[in-house]
C-alpha cells in the first residue's frame, strides 16, 4: 500500500509528463487543426492492459476515452506477431480498431525496464490530409471507407530504435500536404522521445515498484471516485432519444436512443433501439462510443480523472449491428457529429436523474466548411475550418455564445489570418439573434458567417448536422435554432438538400456561402425567466421582441416594450394550465 | 534642497511597498503599508511620508499600480463606445470560440463593451490593403456622437485589417476628433498594427475602457505630489518589465496592465546578476498564488499576450510568468476518491487562513505550516493580527486530512506540504526544465512573504543550484521599480514570405519604428546611462501556425538597419534550431511581425547598500529556541533575526531565519550563507 501523500506526488509528476508530451507537439506541430485546435492527445498507458493510466490536460477531451483502445489494438498486435521490442514504435490510423477516424494518426511505444514492458506512451494527432476523395478528409458523400482516406494499420514506424523510412514514404504519398504531414510526424516523434526521458527520471528516482503501485493506486481510486458520484444519482432508469438529420447519402433521420439505468454505485449505459449502420459516414466503432460517453462523464463530473478505473463501475450496452457500433469498410469520417450527439444524449438522460448537475445540449454540430480552388497563377488553395456555436443553459446561468464543440478545445482561427491565407472576404462574422433556446436560462447564441469568394471559381463542401432537429433544452428549456447553410448562385439563395451536408458546391467570384449555427438549449421553463432579463435580452438584440413574445409569455405593449402587468397575468395563466392535472 | 532620493512604490493586493534610496548617503530605507483599494493614491502616499519628511528631496518615484489590473477584474473601466466595421460588432463577445473550463459546459461570458455600445460603420479593407470601400465621414461623426451621448468616456475604434492599411481607421479618427476633441480614442492600428481582429480589438477596447481610468488616477495623484512639494518625476511599471511616463501610461494605460510581478522579475535579475547568479527562477508566494518566471543569462522572457480573465486578451508584451494556485491560503482537501489536493481554491488573505480566525474552516498551506511551528504565531507578516490561532489550525487539519486519512495531525500537516512543495516544483520545472534548461544552473529566488518557507524543498526537488533570499523578500517589487530601465515596445505585420519579402521597405519599417521609439524616450525627460534597441522577427515555415521570435543582429547606423535577407535566414536558422533541434529543409519561411523595442538604461545603484551593518554578530542574532516539526519528529530548532546577522554569517539547518516581511526555513539537509549584499543562500548540503 502506498502512502497518500507519495500518491498525490507522483499523481502530479505522472499528469505533468503527459501536459508536457501535449505541449511538445503543439509548439512544432505545422497543420492548425494540431497547432491552435490542439486536436491531439498524449498519455501513459497500462504496460499489461493499455488502459488509461493518466492523459494531458490539455489536448482534445475525446481522445481521453478514445486512447486506451489505441494502445489495446496494438498491444493485440504484439501478442500476435510477438516480436514488440525496446525501441519499437508503432504507428496506425485504423479507426475500426483502436481509432476514431482516418485523420487521426497514433503513435504507440512500449516503455521498457530491465527487459519487460513497464507502461506504454502514445500520441495521436489530427492530420491536415490522408488522402481519400475530399482535401481534409470530411467526406459527406463516403459510403466506404476507402473514399475517407489512407487507412494504415498497426505497423512499426520505429524497430528497435530504427526509423523505418518506408512507412513514412508510403504516408507521404497517400497525403495532398506531405509537408505538413512530415513535421506534425516529427513533432509526434519529439513528444514520445521526451516522455521516455521523462519517465525514466522518475522511475529513477522514485522507484519502479513505488511508481507501479501509484499508478494502480490512482486507477482504483478514480473508481471510487466515479462511484461515489454515481452513488449520489437516485436508483432508477432515465432515458433520452435524440436524432442525427441522415447520413449524407439517404435523406432519412437516425434515432439514437440511450437509457441509464442507476443502481446503488453501478450504472449501465444502454443504446439499444438505436439506429442500425448506416450508408454514410456518420457511424462510430464502439470504442469511440464509449470514448464519448466518458467525455460526457466528465462534463458532468468535472473532477474525475483521465483514468480508465472512472468506467470501471459503467457498463456499456451497445448493439453489435447498430450506428454505434459499426466495423470496416463502413465509412466513419463524420464520426464527430454522432459523437456530439451521444453527449447531448448522456445530458438530457441526466437532466432527470440530477437536475443541478446537467444543462441544455450544446450546438451540437463540428460544420467542418471547405472552400477549394485555384489562384490566377496556377497555385491550388484549400480553406477548411470548423465553426462553432451556442453552449446550453445551465443552472448557474446562460449558455456560453460561441462556445468551441464539447469534444474539443478548439480555436477558431482569426478571420483577418484566413482572408490573408486564402482568396475570400467575410462579410459577417456576427452572433445570431434568437438563435438560443428559451429557458428560465438561456442558451447561448450561435453565429453567422457569411465568406465572400474574391477569386474566380471555387468549389465547396459542408458537412453539419443540427439542420432537421436542433439542440434541444432540458428541464422545460427550448431548443436552440436549428442549423442552416445558404450558397448564392445566379439564380438567388440556394440550400444543400441533405440540410447541412454537401459536396461539388460551385461558387463563382463574388458568391458567398453563409452559415447559420445553432446556440445552446435552454435550461429550465422559460415563463420562470425573469422579465428584466428578457428586457435586456432584447435591448442587447439577443432576442427579438417577437421571440420574447412567442417564447417567454411576454405581452407587448403598443411601444414594442414590455407590459410587464399584462405579462405577468399571461404567465401566470399559462403556468396555471401547465400544472393542472 | 538637493533631490537625492529615488523611490519605489509597489501597490499590490494587500500591502503597498516602497523602497527607498538616497544617492547621497547610499542608504536605503523600506516600509510597507496597507493597501487603500479605493484610492490607491492614498496609501502611496501615507508608505512615501511614512519614511520621507520633505517630498523636495525626491528626484524620482517609480510607481507600480494594479489600478488597470483592479478596473478590469472588478469591470470597473470607463464606459466605453466601439466603432467597428459593418458585420463585425461582435467580434469582441465572440472571442476565438473558447470556453473557460476544458471540463463542464457552464462557462459565462461578459463583454467588457455591451452589445449596445458597439456600433457598425461601412468601411472594409482587404486582406492585402486595397480600400475596397472608404469610410463615411458623416456616417462616423453621426455614429460617434451617439455613443458620446449615451455617455460613453472613452472610444475605441477597430476596422477590419486596419494592420494591413490603417487609411480607414485615421479619418475615423480624425472625424471624431472634430466633434470631439478628446484624448480617450484608442485606434486599434495605432495600438497594436498586428494581425488578428479579436486580440487586436481586445487590446484597443481594453486600453480604451482603462484610459480615463489611468488618466484621473495619476492626474490626482500628480496633482497631490506636488501639493506636497514634489517637484521630480513620476514614472510608470509596464507589464514588460519597463518604465514609462505618465503622459504616455495615460494614452496606453493597457501597457501597465500586469505591472506589479514584472517589477518582482526585473529586481530578481538585476540580484541574482550582482550575486553572481545570472540563472535564476524568481518565485513569488503570496496568499492565493504561486508566480514562476525564468530569468537566463540576466535576460527575462516576454510574452506576447495574456489574459487577464476569461476572454479578455492583451495582446501586448508582458514578462512571462506562470502563476498556479498555491499560495500561503490555499486550501486542502480530500477529493471523493480519498487523493489529498492542495488549491487552487483559496482562502485568500481575507478571510484568510484558518489561523486568521476570520470564519476559515478549511485548513490552508499557512495552517500546516504554523501547526508545524515553523511559522511564529505570535508575530505574524503585516502587523494586522496579533497572534495566529495555532489550535484552530490544528483541529482543522486534524478534522479534515488527518482522521480520513487515519494519519497523526502533525504527519497530515507535513502531507499538505509536501503536495503543496510539489505542485510548486511542477511549476518551476513548468518553466525550466520544459523549455530545455537545465535546472542545476538555476538558483531560486523566493520573494513575497511565503516564499522562504519553502525555498530549500523546492531547490531539492527541481534539482536547482541553490536559493537566493534577497534581504527584503515583502518588498522585491518595490526595489524592482527603481532599478527598471524605460522600454517602449511596437509591432507591425508584415506577413510576407522571405522570398516575396521588400527588404527596402522592412528596412524603412524599422528604422521610422526605432525613431519613434527613441522620440518616447527623449519625450519622457529622463537621464539614461545608455540605449539600446532591439529588432526581433516573428517568424515561421510556410504552413505552420506558430510564431518564433527571431532576434536579428542589427544595429541602426546612418538611417539603416543594414538588414539583408541573408542575415533573416540566419538568424531564423538557429532560433528554430535552438527550439526544435533541426530544420525541415526545403519549405519555404515567412515573416509574420516585426518587432522593435528601444530601451534607455536608468542608473544603477549598488546593492551592497543592502548589506548587514559590520558590527553585527551571530550570536547578536539569535532570537530564541523553539520546537519545530521535521520529518516525523519535534526537533529544538535556533530562530534568528536575519536582519541581525552579519556577511558571511553561516547556518546550518535545521533553523528557522525571522524577519518583519517572511520567514526562512531551514531543514535538516540544508545550510545557509549571507552574502556581501545581504542575501541569504540556501544550499542542499553534499
Amino acid at each position: 500500500m502506498i502512502d497518500p501523500v507519495t500518491l498525490a506526488v507522483l499523481n502530479g509528476r505522472l499528469e505533468q509528463i503527459a501536459d508536457e508530451m501535449d505541449a511538445t507537439l503543439f509548439r512544432s506541430a505545422f497543420n492548425p487543426i494540431i497547432a491552435e485546435a490542439h486536436d491531439a492527445s498524449h498519455g501513459l498507458y497500462d504496460g499489461k492492459t493499455g488502459e488509461t493510466l493518466v492523459q494531458g490536460k490539455s489536448g482534445l477531451p475525446i481522445f481521453v476515452g478514445a486512447m486506451s483502445f489505441a494502445v489495446k489494438a496494438v498491444i493485440e498486435k504484439a501478442e500476435k506477431d510477438s516480436d514488440m521490442c525496446e525501441g519499437d514504435v508503432y504507428i496506425f490510423n485504423d479507426p475500426y480498431d483502436g481509432g476514431t477516424h482516418l485523420s487521426d494518426f497514433r503513435l504507440v511505444k512500449p516503455i521498457y525496464r530491465n527487459g519487460s514492458v513497464f507502461c506504454f506512451i502514445a500520441s495521436v494527432g489530427h492530420y491536415h490530409d490522408v488522402g481519400g476523395n475530399v482535401p481534409g478528409n470530411y467526406n459527406p458523400a463516403a459510403t466506404e471507407s476507402f473514399q475517407e482516406g489512407v487507412l494504415i494499420p498497426p505497423v512499426k514506424l520505429y524497430e528497435k530504435g530504427k526509423l523505418r523510412q518506408d512507412i513514412i514514404d508510403i504516408m507521404l504519398a497517400n497525403s495532398r500536404l506531405p509537408g505538413s504531414l512530415y513535421g506534425d510526424l516529427n513533432g509526434q516523434i519529439n513528444a514520445l522521445e521526451l516522455g521516455l526521458n521523462r519517465i525514466n527520471e522518475l522511475l529513477d528516482e522514485y522507484g519502479d515498484d513505488v511508481v507501479f503501485n501509484a499508478m494502480s493506486e490512482l486507477r482504483r481510486r478514480a473508481n471510487k471516485l466515479m462511484q461515489s458520484y454515481i452513488e449520489k444519482l437516485p436508483d432508477g432508469v432515465y432515458g433520452a432519444v435524440d436524432w442525427l438529420d441522415n447520413d449524407g447519402i439517404i435523406d432519412k433521420p437516425l434515432k439514437l436512443e440511450l437509457k441509464i439505468r442507476i443502481a446503488g454505485n453501478q450504472m449501465t449505459l444502454d443504446f439499444r433501439g438505436s439506429s442500425l449502420a448506416c450508408l454514410g459516414p456518420v457511424n462510430i466503432s464502439r470504442s469511440t462510443t464509449i470514448a464519448a460517453c466518458y467525455v460526457a462523464m466528465k462534463h458532468v463530473f468535472p473532477e474525475v480523472p483521465a483514468n480508465s478505473g472512472v468506467l470501471d463501475s459503467i457498463e456499456f450496452i451497445i448493439p453489435e449491428e447498430s450506428i454505434l457500433s459499426v466495423k470496416a469498410p463502413r465509412p466513419v469520417g463524420g464520426y464527430t457529429e454522432t459523437i456530439l450527439r451521444l453527449i447531448d444524449l448522456v445530458f438530457q438522460a441526466m437532466a432527470e436523474a440530477a437536475p443541478e448537475l446537467t444543462n441544455g445540449c450544446a450546438y451540437g454540430t463540428i460544420n467542418a466548411l471547405s472552400l477549394a480552388g485555384y489562384r490566377e497563377d496556377g497555385r491550388r488553395w484549400v480553406m477548411f475550418s470548423f465553426f462553432g456555436g451556442g453552449h446550453g443553459g445551465h443552472p448557474k446561468g446562460d449558455g456560453l455564445s460561441h462556445g468551441n464543440a464539447p469534444i474539443s478545445t478548439a480555436t477558431i482561427p482569426p478571420l483577418e489570418i484566413l482572408e490573408a491565407a486564402y482568396p475570400v472576404m467575410f462579410r459577417q462574422w456576427a452572433l445570431r439573434a434568437d438563435s438560443g433556446g428559451a429557458g428560465k436560462n438561456r442558451g447561448g447564441l450561435g453565429a453567422v458567417y457569411e465568406i465572400e469568394l474574391l477569386e474566380k471559381s471555387a468549389e465547396g463542401f459542408i458537412f453539419g448536422e443540427r439542420a432537421k432537429y436542433a439542440p434541444p433544452g432540458v428541464l422545460g428549456g427550448k431548443s436552440a435554432a436549428l442549423n442552416e447553410f445558404y450558397f448564392e448562385q445566379n439564380e438567388g439563395d440556394s440550400t444543400p438538400p441533405m440540410g447541412s451536408k454537401m459536396v461539388g458546391i460551385q461558387l463563382m467570384n463574388g458568391q458567398a456561402v453563409r452559415l447559420e449555427t445553432p446556440g445552446g438549449g435552454g435550461y429550465g421553463d422559460p415563463l420562470l425567466r425573469s422579465i428584466d432579463a428578457i428586457t435586456e435580452d432584447i435591448r442587447l438584440g439577443y432576442i427579438s421582441p417577437e421571440n420574447a413574445s412567442k417564447e417567454y409569455g411576454v405581452e407587448l405593449g403598443p411601444d414594442g416594450e414590455i407590459d410587464v402587468l399584462a405579462t405577468q397575468v399571461k404567465r401566470n395563466r399559462t403556468l396555471k394550465v401547465e400544472t393542472m392535472p | 534642497m538637493s533631490k537625492n532620493l529615488i523611490v519605489g512604490v509597489d501597490v499590490g493586493g494587500t500591502f503597498t511597498d516602497v523602497f527607498i534610496l538616497d544617492e547621497t548617503s547610499s542608504s536605503v530605507s523600506v516600509a510597507k503599508v496597507p493597501t487603500t483599494p479605493k484610492d490607491q493614491s492614498v496609501g502611496f502616499l501615507n508608505g512615501i511620508q511614512s519614511e520621507i519628511d520633505e517630498l523636495s528631496n525626491v528626484a524620482t518615484i517609480i510607481h507600480g499600480t494594479t489600478v488597470a489590473t483592479n478596473a478590469l477584474l472588478e469591470r470597473k473601466g470607463a464606459k466605453t463606445g466601439v466603432i467597428t466595421s459593418k458585420g463585425f460588432k461582435d467580434v469582441l463577445e465572440m472571442r476565438r470560440r473558447d470556453r473557460p473550463n476544458t471540463w463542464g459546459l457552464w462557462g459565462e461570458f461578459k463583454p467588457i463593451v455591451p452589445r449596445d455600445l458597439r456600433l457598425e460603420v461601412r468601411e472594409r479593407v482587404l486582406a492585402d490593403g486595397t480600400v475596397r470601400e472608404l469610410v463615411n465621414i458623416d456616417e462616423i461623426k453621426e455614429t460617434a456622437r451617439k455613443l458620446i451621448e449615451d455617455g460613453c468616456e472613452a472610444l475605441s475604434i477597430i476596422f477590419i485589417n486596419s494592420y494591413a492599411n490603417d487609411e480607414n481607421e485615421k479619418i475615423a479618427k480624425d472625424a471624431i476628433q472634430d466633434i470631439w476633441p478628446n484624448e480617450h480614442i484608442t485606434v486599434s492600428s495605432e495600438i497594436l498594427p498586428e494581425i488578428r481582429e479579436f486580440e487586436r480589438a481586445s487590446t484597443a477596447t481594453l486600453n480604451a475602457v482603462l484610459q480615463p481610468v489611468l488618466s484621473h488616477y495619476l492626474g490626482a495623484l500628480e496633482e497631490k505630489l506636488t501639493n506636497r512639494g514634489f517637484l521630480g518625476q513620476v514614472l510608470i511599471v509596464q507589464s514588460n518589465g519597463g518604465v514609462m511616463s505618465v503622459d504616455n501610461a495615460k494614452v496606453l494605460p493597457i501597457k501597465t496592465a500586469l505591472s506589479g510581478p514584472a517589477a518582482g522579475v526585473i529586481a530578481a535579475s538585476y540580484i541574482g546578476m550582482n550575486a553572481g547568479y545570472p540563472n535564476i527562477v524568481s518565485c513569488d508566494m503570496g496568499g492565493t498564488s504561486f508566480d514562476v518566471s525564468l530569468i537566463s543569462d540576466g535576460h527575462s522572457k516576454l510574452s506576447a499576450q495574456t489574459s487577464i480573465d476569461f476572454g479578455m486578451v492583451v495582446r501586448s508584451p508582458m514578462v512571462e510568468i506562470i502563476t498556479i494556485g498555491a499560495g500561503g491560503g490555499s486550501i486542502a482537501r480530500l477529493d471523493a476518491g480519498g487523493l489529498l489536493q492542495v488549491g487552487p481554491e483559496s482562502a485568500g488573505s481575507d478571510p484568510g487562513p484558518v489561523c486568521y480566525g476570520l470564519g476559515t474552516k478549511t485548513p490552508t498551506v499557512t495552517d500546516a505550516n504554523v501547526v508545524l511551528g515553523r511559522i511564529n504565531p505570535a508575530s505574524p507578516i503585516g502587523g494586522r493580527l496579533e497572534r495566529l490561532d495555532v489550535n484552530a489550525a490544528r483541529d482543522a487539519i486534524n478534522f479534515h486530512i488527518a482522521k480520513p486519512l487515519g494519519i497523526d495531525v502533525m504527519d497530515a500537516a507535513e502531507a499538505i506540504l509536501r503536495v503543496a512543495n510539489a505542485k510548486m516544483a511542477s511549476a518551476i520545472r513548468l518553466v525550466s526544465v520544459e523549455r530545455g534548461h537545465d535546472p542545476s544552473i538555476f538558483a531560486a529566488m523566493p520573494f513575497g512573504g511565503g516564499g522562504s518557507l519553502h525555498a530549500g524543498a523546492l531547490i531539492r526537488e527541481v534539482g536547482l543550484s541553490c536559493a537566493l533570499v534577497p534581504r527584503f523578500p515583502g518588498i522585491t517589487s518595490a526595489l524592482g521599480c527603481v532599478i527598471a530601465d524605460m522600454r517602449h515596445d511596437q509591432v507591425q505585420t508584415i506577413n510576407k514570405t522571405l522570398d516575396d519579402l521588400d527588404i527596402i521597405l522592412l528596412d524603412e519599417e524599422i528604422v521610422r519604428r526605432r525613431t519613434e521609439g527613441h522620440a518616447v524616450l527623449d519625450n519622457a525627460g529622463g537621464i539614461f546611462d545608455s540605449r539600446a534597441d532591439q529588432i526581433e522577427l516573428d517568424m515561421l515555415y510556410v504552413g505552420q501556425t506558430h510564431t518564433i521570435s527571431v532576434v536579428l543582429p542589427v544595429s541602426i547606423e546612418n538611417g539603416t538597419s543594414n538588414v539583408t535577407k541573408k542575415v533573416i535566414k540566419k538568424a531564423f536558422d538557429e532560433s528554430y534550431k535552438l527550439q526544435f533541434g533541426r530544420l525541415l529543409e526545403g519549405l519555404g519561411i515567412k515573416i509574420m511581425n516585426v518587432r522593435v523595442a528601444v530601451i534607455g538604461e536608468r542608473p544603477r545603484f549598488d546593492l551592497s547598500v543592502l548589506a548587514p551593518s559590520k558590527n553585527a554578530k551571530v550570536e547578536n542574532a539569535i532570537k530564541e529556541k523553539r520546537q519545530v516539526y521535521i520529518n516525523k519528529n519535534w526537533v529544538e530548532v535556533t530562530i534568528y533575526n536575519r536582519l541581525d546577522l552579519p556577511v558571511a554569517a553561516a547556518i546550518d539547518g535545521p533553523a528557522i531565519l525571522e524577519q518583519p516581511d517572511t520567514t526562512i526555513f531551514l531543514e535538516h539537509d540544508a545550510t545557509g550563507v549571507v552574502d556581501k549584499f545581504g542575501n541569504f543562500r540556501i544550499v542542499i548540503k553534499p
